[in-house]
């Protein structure tokens, strides 16, 4: 065997080193699968064995779960009977050697010094008894469902017979990691040991046991709390069906199957009850959803994580000092992430005062860390030590990077430019933290625009992942690829656009908030609109988002973009609606308590603003599915159109980047696998086809571009046209 | 095709549905036998020419198990070839039983049918009997599960019905009720129930609040603004049928939804022929019925649709039509029914309904059909339609002519 080493100690103890070659982390190959099953086969038969122990030979834990870019990467041909009966006889494998794992009639336990997740729990499950290193830093988990998966190694199943239907359900869905102690208090972890002698714990169970069968092979085996046709099952799942529904909005399949799974399952015994959830996996592996997530939160994800479009002949640059202008909340959100990583941070603002502001929101960041006790006081007090505040431009000195977070004004921002550039060694980068002014435009300030960057963080900085980084007419690659090491020493995710108005996430993203505005002007009542961009996965409604952006905001860009496009700007209905709240009306949003909703400001629920029925009298009040499904593509493909165009233009080239950016900066829809996977997993084809028809009927910005057209004629995807240049930048 | 006729309609007196209930210590078993023996006692029936008793129980598993109908005959001293079937179309049962005995006249499969239900809600409580549709994802999700009362609720927040205008129509309900029992008229259907010993242990409605009032209905808290709202929150799923819908209003409570009753009834339905052979004189002629299904999440508008598919069927507009009859589930229900159809409320529900008299829901259609005979003699009218709402998004209903 290659990945499992087998000592046989003098009691006939088997005991089994789980050690991939090769690998610093275990993860199941169909290499793994088949010599899992040949482990049970020689239990089986071999007579001097008495039992096993399972352990791990990595000191990173047990095991992380599937290789999935081995595992399920395979197409499946899901329209025919053969290809679905293939992908059932592929993911059950791992099952089948499990099972015959639990059925060899020896008794097997697991020893966990470290992590479980995924897969790599599901083995555990599999055995009769698990202890676990009471260690709280241990992860065991079933995260599947957060990219498109469900648990398809008999956790579907074996979990909620340890430990009950509800809690089960919650880690599955919910992809929950738990420490070995809260393992033992919901009972899939049977034991807690010091760290370093759980072989002897497992080793002490095995002694005297001979023949051992899972629990729920027992005769009169109960599921804890009851299965689904019981008083307390019953309130179990008719609860998760409301929960799925109104967290999901039936979106994620993977969801939906697990929670199938279990309601079907825990009502057969557990050789049926594998057979249905490896149906429901392959089932999951054949939509679109598990597809697009796979690929979007999961490699790419690690690709761009890793520094996929660095270019490759910069050595590495190593982001000792920051400094950051501007001390408002954008600014003190970046001095925090960056003194989190260890970076010795300017705040600068122009007075002390203002400086010193921003540090205190920093500080509040960190007090909460520690009140929910994810830092400690110590760490909490070095982190904030990093950070000086102040209004002397001259502590800039010898800072390897600065961002600028001015307010969006061309002269400010050119300003500060000259006055840090002054005091920046000329290897450092000036890098723009601006959301919507051409990062070329703002160069022209800059002595050195070749160091010259937009570095677009997202609010609150603290809590999203993305960063946007901006490519200038004169940006060298050298500032490249010391921009994405910088963001990656951060810990966020860069991915790379060039330069245009918005940028890409920006420009895109408005064009969901402008079509929740016109269909406010077409008279489509507020609550449709509202309840509908819920449903289209988005993690807020097109008029609350435009409220929390701001209208009078929203009006300006409009009227910048307006003049700076002249005769080029195409009206929107929605322009009348943002004048007439913004100019005649006084309602700018949340931020003076009054927009499309009304803000109570006693803490009572927002409500929509009854004043709209003047401002677009409704003309739809009702919404039956068919035009609810209509509406919900309305919000959805407008964007994607018009990220279609910012290919064309040129302003994004990678349709990973462009995945990964819309998922990770405005929420995009994620079970669509982001902007991009969504038009490719449905057929541009079929995408063309259905934006035409919505052209007819709500205009011409439904109109797919020539690019679009092109690619749907050709039967081609923006991953297989615009892939090979990802991966070469890669 | 035959005519059927109703020779007689008998119902017990609708008992609380709780543990202190009078009706609670006495079985579903006894509560079905004694409509049936007082249905036969009181018309010298020849329980022999009866070919099925049908009977509509929502709840069948335990005593209300294993077809309750058949049980109940063979209880009742009923001949031993009369068959018997319990049918569930949730609270339309009774009177679905009623449109199945009345087909089986019609089509010939029968001479004389009853048709009629029992629920002993105090015994065998609503749900016991589990099903699919809210527990098995395949169905809940994508028919958007919520529970009645969630529906009722949406109903009244989309039509725009308010607090008051469902509190007006309980009081109204309540004040009906009262007068229909202060005249006796009642009195016709009405059997009392008795106990082991064979001594009355029931004689009225128990479940009526006569002095209910807008004041003390306001004291009421809503029903279902926790299940809508927080745990688990079945509003989020009813807005993504009708998102149409900002926020559910939750305005039902338990002064204006049905009460939760046990009890009984039976109707006799048969042919001219066999009615004249035995010496019966028919009270009322079954013109026509009819079920429909609508949709499930809010459940509860089917009697919209029904009426107009069974009046459309029947050739007959609103003007043939005397009295109506609801049930009255939840007072929206009944109020969107009235503006839907564009009736007269003082033609509709005369007598009260279920949230004064309680909704003993397999035996209920065939109470309120009973309500009609009696009614439409009583007040000398011609016909009377009556339905009601059903779970899972259903109606059924039916029209009787007096003769």
């Amino acid at each position: 065997m290659n990945n499992f080493k087998i000592d046989i100690d003098a009691d006939g103890i088997a005991v089994i080193t789980f050690d991939a070659p090769g690998k610093s982390m275990n993860t199941i190959t169909a290499e793994v699968i088949k010599e899992v099953g040949e482990i049970a086969g020689m239990l089986k038969t071999d007579a001097a064995l008495k039992g096993a122990v399972l352990i791990s030979g990595k000191e990173s834990g047990f095991c992380a779960g599937a290789d999935l870019n081995s595992l399920f990467s395979g197409e499946i041909d899901a329209r025919t009977d053969a290809g679905r009966k293939a992908a059932f006889d592929e993911v059950s494998a791992l099952n089948r050697a499990l099972r015959s794992l639990e059925t060899n009639g020896k008794p097997v336990a697991i020893a966990l010094e470290g992590l479980a997740l995924g897969g790599g729990l599901e083995i555990a499950l599999a055995c009769h008894y698990r202890v676990a290193a009471d260690n709280p830093k241990v992860k065991f988990g079933l995260p599947e469902s957060k990219i498109g998966l469900l648990p398809g190694g008999g956790g579907t199943q074996r979990l909620p017979r340890l430990i009950g239907a509800q809690p089960a359900l919650m880690m599955m869905l919910l992809g929950e990691n738990k420490s070995p102690a809260d393992g033992k208090m919901l009972g899939f972890i049977d034991e807690l040991a010091a760290p370093g002698k759980t072989i002897d714990a497992a080793k002490a169970w095995l002694k005297g046991k001979t023949k051992v069968v899972a629990r729920w092979d027992e005769k009169g085996f109960k599921i804890p709390g009851g299965g689904p046709y019981t008083p307390s099952g019953a309130m179990v799942f008719i609860g998760a069906n409301a929960m799925l529904a109104k967290q999901t909005y039936g979106n994620y399949p993977q969801q939906t199957n697990i929670l199938k799974a279990v309601y079907e399952g825990l009502q057969v015994p557990m050789d049926a009850a594998l057979r249905i959830e490896a149906r429901y996996f392959a089932n999951t592996l054949m939509g679109p959803a598990a597809k697009g997530m796979m690929r979007t939160l999961f490699v790419s994800l690690q690709e761009l994580g890793k520094g996929a479009n660095r270019p490759p002949n910069v050595s590495k640059y190593e982001v000792k000092k920051a400094a950051v202008l501007g001390a408002g909340m954008m600014g003190a959100g970046i001095a925090y992430v960056q003194a989190l990583a260890g970076i010795e941070t300017v705040l600068l603002d122009v007075s002390q005062q203002g400086a010193d502001k921003g540090k205190a929101h920093a500080k509040d960041i960190l007090d909460k860390q520690v009140s929910r006790g994810r830092m400690d006081k110590a760490k909490a007090e070095s982190v904030l030590a990093l950070i000086t505040a102040s209004a002397d431009y001259s502590l800039i000195k010898g800072a390897d990077i600065v961002i600028e977070a001015v307010f969006e004004k061309m002269e400010l921002k050119a300003e500060v430019t000259k006055k840090a550039e002054a005091h920046l060694a000329d290897t450092a980068v000036f890098g723009s933290n601006t959301s919507t002014l051409p990062i070329s435009d703002l160069a022209k300030a800059s002595a050195r625009p070749e160091n010259f960057i937009g570095v677009h963080f997202f609010s609150p900085v603290d809590r999203m992942g993305l960063v946007e980084i901006i490519l200038g007419k004169e940006t060298s690659q050298e500032a490249l690829a010391k921009a994405i090491d910088y963001v990656l020493k951060i810990k966020k995710t860069p991915i790379v656009v060039n330069d245009s108005r918005g940028f890409y996430t920006s420009r895109v993203f408005s064009t969901y908030i402008g079509e929740g505005m016109v269909m406010l002007a077409e008279g489509v009542k507020p609550a449709i609109i509202e309840n509908v961009g819920r449903m289209t996965g988005m993690p807020r409604a097109p008029l609350e988002m435009s409220d929390d952006v701001a209208l009078d905001l929203a009006f300006k860009v409009k009227n910048e973009t307006k003049k700076a496009l002249g005769g080029a700007y195409e009206d929107s209905k929605a322009d009348a609606i943002l004048e007439a709240m913004v100019e005649k009306l006084g309602r700018y949003g949340r931020k003076n308590g009054k927009g499309f909703y009304d803000y109570p400001g006693d803490g009572s629920k927002k409500k929509l603003w009854p004043g709209l029925a003047e401002l677009a009298p409704v003309t739809v009040d009702e919404c039956p599915p068919a035009l609810r499904d209509e509406y919900k593509k309305r919000l959805l493909y407008i964007q994607a159109l018009e990220t279609a165009r910012c290919f064309d233009e040129g302003v994004i080239t990678a349709p990973r980047d462009a995945d990964v950016g819309s998922i990770l900066a405005w929420g995009f829809a994620p079970y669509t696998g982001g902007v991009i996977s969504m038009m490719d997993l449905m057929g541009l084809p079929a995408f063309v086809a259905e934006c035409d028809s919505l052209a007819a009927k709500y205009g011409d910005r439904f109109k797919p571009n020539a690019l679009l057209r092109d690619m749907a004629r050709k039967g081609e995807t923006f991953y297989g046209r615009y892939g090979a240049q990802q991966k070469k930048a890669a | 095709m035959a005519e059927a006729y109703i020779y007689d309609a008998v119902r017990t007196p609708r008992g609380k549905g709780k543990t202190s209930g009078s009706l609670h210590e006495i079985t579903a078993l006894s509560l079905a036998t004694q409509v049936l023996e007082q249905i036969r006692d009181r018309n010298g029936l020849d329980t022999s020419k009866v070919d099925d008793v049908i009977l509509g129980c929502v709840a069948p598993v335990g005593e209300q198990g294993s077809d309750i109908a058949r049980v109940a005959a063979l209880n009742a001293n009923y001949a031993e070839n009369v068959a018997g079937v319990q049918i569930d179309r949730f609270c339309a049962s009774g009177l679905e039983a009623v449109n199945m005995a009345a087909a089986k006249v019609r089509s010939g499969e029968a001479d004389m049918a009853i048709g009629g239900g029992v629920e002993s809600m105090s015994r065998v409580p609503m749900g016991s009997n589990g099903g699919a549709w809210p527990m098995d994802p395949s169905i809940a999700l994508k028919s958007y599960f919520t529970p009645q009362g969630i529906g009722a609720d949406v109903i009244a927040t989309k039509w725009g019905l308010s607090r008051a205008d469902v509190d007006a129509y309980a009081v109204e309900s309540q004040k009906r009720a009262a007068q229909a029992w202060k005249e006796g008229r009642f009195k016709k259907s009405i059997t009392p129930v008795k106990d082991q010993l064979g001594l009355p242990i029931l004689d009225h409605d128990e479940h009526m609040r006569p002095d209910t009032t807008m004041q003390s209905l306001a004291a009421l808290e809503p029903s279902f603004k926790m299940q809508g709202e927080q745990m688990p929150g079945f509003d989020a799923v009813a807005l993504q049928r009708y998102p149409e819908i900002e926020e559910v209003n939750h305005v039902h409570h338990a002064g204006n939804s049905s009460g939760i009753v046990d009890g009984a009834a039976a109707v006799l339905i048969g042919t001219k022929e066999l009615g004249d052979a035995m010496g019966l004189k028919p009270r009322a002629r079954f013109v026509g019925g009819a079920s429909i299904g609508s949709e499930p999440s809010i459940m509860l508008t089917g009697p919209e649709f029904v009426t107009k598919k069974l009046l459309n069927r029947l050739k007959m507009t609103n003007k043939d039509i005397d009295l109506w009859e609801l049930n009255e589930a939840f007072a929206a229900v009944v109020l969107r029914w009235i503006s839907a159809i564009g009736l007269d409320p003082e033609k509709v529900n005369v007598n009260g309904g279920a949230i004064a008299m309680g909704h003993p829901l397999g035996a209920t259609g065939a109470m309120i059909l009973g309500t009609m005979v009696d009614e439409l003699e009583r007040s000398d009218k011609e016909r009377a339609l009556i339905t009601l709402c059903v779970g899972a998004g259903m109606g059924t209903a039916t029209v009787i002519e007096r003769v």
